[in-house]
């Protein structure tokens, strides 16, 4: 009888002083958390990407807290749905930036870039990039081994296994950035869409001099200017014999896509050209 | 029989070509010389499209500190300064020259005498070389003016002369330590007196007997100069293994040969210093071999720098039709190339040709962590981890495991039984690392 009655008290009383000392050790190293914090981190995605530049979604909530604004920062992720949200929360106007995607910047299946060698190591494009020019001609071009399908997150990178092309899920990429850090040969551009995630560019990183590009790769962009030429809204630079159209300033007329030589400009979500 | 400690492995030699004399290539009507022949900065072009050159003439110069002079190897006329695609594709800079006679240098001793005395003095001595442009040509040509000047806190007292070759397939040094074995000798005084030094150790495994008994017979006559017969393991030639071997010292990790008092120089590095010294011929000639199993003849070639490599071929029937993959080098450090219209380089030590049957990687399998790449590895490191890290981009954690002290020798790649690419993830991740230290060491700046 004593010994149940002994042991409940000295465990009661175990139990109550920790309780205690639990209760003033909380007291006293008691922090004082901004629940701003807390409220910002719930609504952001959590899919802890980085692409917003910092380590994760929390350090990003942390980030805007403490700045108390929202400038140069942006949940690529969540876009201007979560950012208006965050600006909710902190009491201020919410800045709508034009969503952005990623884009491959190379195009070339094996029927237009015809292959020279074949290569038999470690199937991963930072060691193919690190012994050669790869498996054509082309110094720029995509190997297609997957670094940046491995690092994407949200599934929007896919691979066709009979041509070998890569290509972005404009609906699933959130711009994070990922896929670009993880490309030896820098192909992947991250770019601003238009509505109804539409966009116009150059699907080609090739510098070489027009003929040597293009003999190395049919869908090669030769720098031949055409482009830059016809178009009324001054978006294409050409540098190194290669096109670029700025995405701001594209307005999607598609006269330079009509007029590529090689087809090397892509419009994406637009019924095809009849040429 | 002496040999390193740790790891090594022991592939089939394969010397095909070792009873091969050398055969001179003969001069084509057109060379091409990369500006980059070396470690460090493509050297800087000093000629002009349209100039006439001589053989041995200067025509692009060393650009920093680990940069080495280019020389002429034919006289003609420079056609143009341009960019070549080299057998692995990359762009670089070359001098182009059309062949018209072959009117040499009038400073270089062409007399084929043997000049076996050397009173020079030890700075002459450097500066000869380092106007030569010679560098390492065990294949990493890291300028060998720069090794002959080490930093002035260690104390140079021996001089190894690296004669192992121990990588399968190659066969020039051999050949060289034959037929050239009294220049050699001399080479090795040269380089002892440059050094300071009055101790020199050639090291050669014992699958090259006659180069044993040769070198042997003239240093009998020499002073200080001693051939040493190494056991046949891979990767004896390492410049480490080899200290280990001859001396029983041992390199710290991420230090320099001359920490322990040691200079070590490749056979035809001295040679070549001998030819440029005695001779003032600078680097222009590369000894190579051309070997494969499936080859009508396999053979020892002397060739003109800037030759194309398929003229060598040529000269004995041309790359097998089943070649599956050419080599620069040998298998174990040599690298696959696309093609052969590609000129000779001071890299260029010997060409390889693997059988389309046996070029073919094998399938791998998961890793069953029997640790025989650990019992390979030469520099004592774990490479199933550090490849298990490289797949996880873990560089730090690679850091701390001195992936650093990797050579890329391929003993575990070799030597594992699931064929998985350990090598080829661990220089992805010595890269990324020497990459981090690089930029962690101008942040600091």
């Amino acid at each position: 009888m004593y010994t149940i009655l002994y042991t409940i008290l000295l465990l009661g009383g175990v139990g109550a002083f920790a309780a205690l000392a639990l209760f003033l050790t909380a007291k006293q190293f008691h922090v004082q958390e901004d629940s701003r914090i807390g409220d910002i981190e719930a609504t952001l995605p959590n899919a802890n990407c980085g692409g917003c530049g910092y380590a994760g979604c929390r350090q990003f909530a942390e980030a805007c807290v403490s700045a108390g604004n929202l400038e140069n920062k942006r949940c690529p992720v969540g876009g201007d749905a979560v950012m208006s949200q965050v600006a909710g929360i902190l009491g201020i106007e919410a800045t709508s930036g034009s969503p952005q995607v990623a884009v491959i910047r190379c195009a070339a299946d094996c029927a237009k870039r015809p292959t020279t060698n074949t290569y038999d190591g470690a199937k991963n494009c930072k060691i193919a990039n690190a012994l050669y020019i790869g498996e054509s001609d082309c110094p720029y071009g995509c190997f297609g081994y997957g670094d940046c399908k491995d690092s994407c997150q949200f599934g929007a990178i896919s691979i066709d296994p009979e041509t070998g092309i890569v290509s972005v899920d404009p609906e699933k990429c959130t711009a994070c950035g990922a896929c670009a850090k993880a490309c030896p040969r820098h192909l992947i551009e991250i770019r601003h869409k238009g509505p109804k995630n539409r966009f116009v560019y150059v699907a080609c990183s090739n510098k070489d001099k027009g003929a040597v590009a293009r003999k190395a790769c049919e869908a090669a962009c030769i720098g031949c200017t055409k482009c830059q030429k016809v178009c009324e809204w001054d978006a294409i630079t050409i540098e190194n014999n290669l096109a670029h159209i700025d995405g701001d300033k594209c307005r999607m007329c598609r006269k330079c896509e009509q007029g590529c030589p090689t087809k090397a400009i892509h419009a994406v979500n637009f019924k095809p050209l009849e040429r | 029989m002496k040999t390193f400690k740790i790891g090594g492995i022991h592939p089939h030699d394969n010397k095909l070509s070792a009873g091969r004399r050398f055969e001179q290539v003969p001069v084509p009507k057109e060379v091409i010389i990369q500006l980059n022949q070396h470690i460090g900065a493509p050297a800087i072009p000093i000629v002009e499209p349209g100039e006439e050159v001589k053989v041995g003439q200067l025509i692009a110069k060393a650009n920093g500190f680990v940069s080495a002079n280019i020389h002429s190897s034919v006289s003609g006329k420079v056609s143009k300064i341009d960019t070549i695609t080299d057998a692995w594709g990359t762009r670089q800079q070359a001098i182009f020259i059309d062949v018209e006679g072959d009117v040499w240098m009038p400073d270089i001793d062409t007399s084929c005498k043997f000049k076996p005395t050397c009173n020079l003095s030890a700075e002459v001595i450097k500066q000869k070389i380092a106007d030569a442009g010679i560098v390492g040509l065990g294949g990493a040509c890291f300028p060998t003016h720069v090794k002959l000047n080490p930093p002035k806190e260690h104390a140079i007292d021996t001089l190894i002369i690296n004669g192992a070759e121990c990588e399968p397939y190659l066969t020039p040094n051999h050949r060289l330590m034959i037929e050239k074995g009294e220049e050699i000798m001399v080479g090795v005084q040269i380089l002892m007196r440059a050094l300071g030094v009055d101790r020199a150790l050639i090291g050669i495994e014992s699958n090259k007997q006659d180069a044993i008994d040769e070198l042997d017979r003239i240093a009998a006559r020499k002073e200080g100069i001693e051939v040493i017969k190494l056991k046949k393991k891979y990767p004896q030639g390492g410049e480490k293994q080899l200290i280990q071997a001859l001396t029983d010292r041992e390199v710290e990790s991420g230090q320099l040969p001359s920490s322990v008092g040691v200079v070590v120089q490749n056979i035809a590095t001295v040679f070549a210093v001998y030819e440029a010294v005695q001779l003032n011929k600078p680097l222009i000639e590369m000894y190579m071999s051309i070997s494969g199993k499936e080859m009508e003849q396999n053979g020892n070639f002397c060739a003109r720098i800037g030759t194309s490599v398929k003229d060598v071929v040529a000269m004995i029937g041309g790359m097998p039709e089943n070649t599956g993959k050419i080599i620069a080098g040998g298998p174990m450090m040599g690298k696959a190339m696309i093609h052969i219209d590609t000129p000779v380089t001071k890299r260029t030590t010997g060409i390889t040709f693997i059988s389309a049957k046996s070029a073919p990687r094998f399938k791998a399998s998961a890793c069953i962590r029997c640790a025989r790449c650990i019992q390979a590895c030469p520099m004592g490191l774990e490479p199933y981890l550090l490849y298990k890290k490289a797949l996880r981009q873990d560089w730090d954690f690679m850091e701390a495991h001195h992936i650093m002290d990797c050579m890329e020798c391929g003993c575990c790649t070799f030597t594992c039984p699931s064929r998985q690419p350990l090598l080829d993830y661990i220089r992805v991740g010595k890269a990324t690392v020497a990459n981090n230290i690089r930029a962690r060491k101008s942040n600091e700046k």
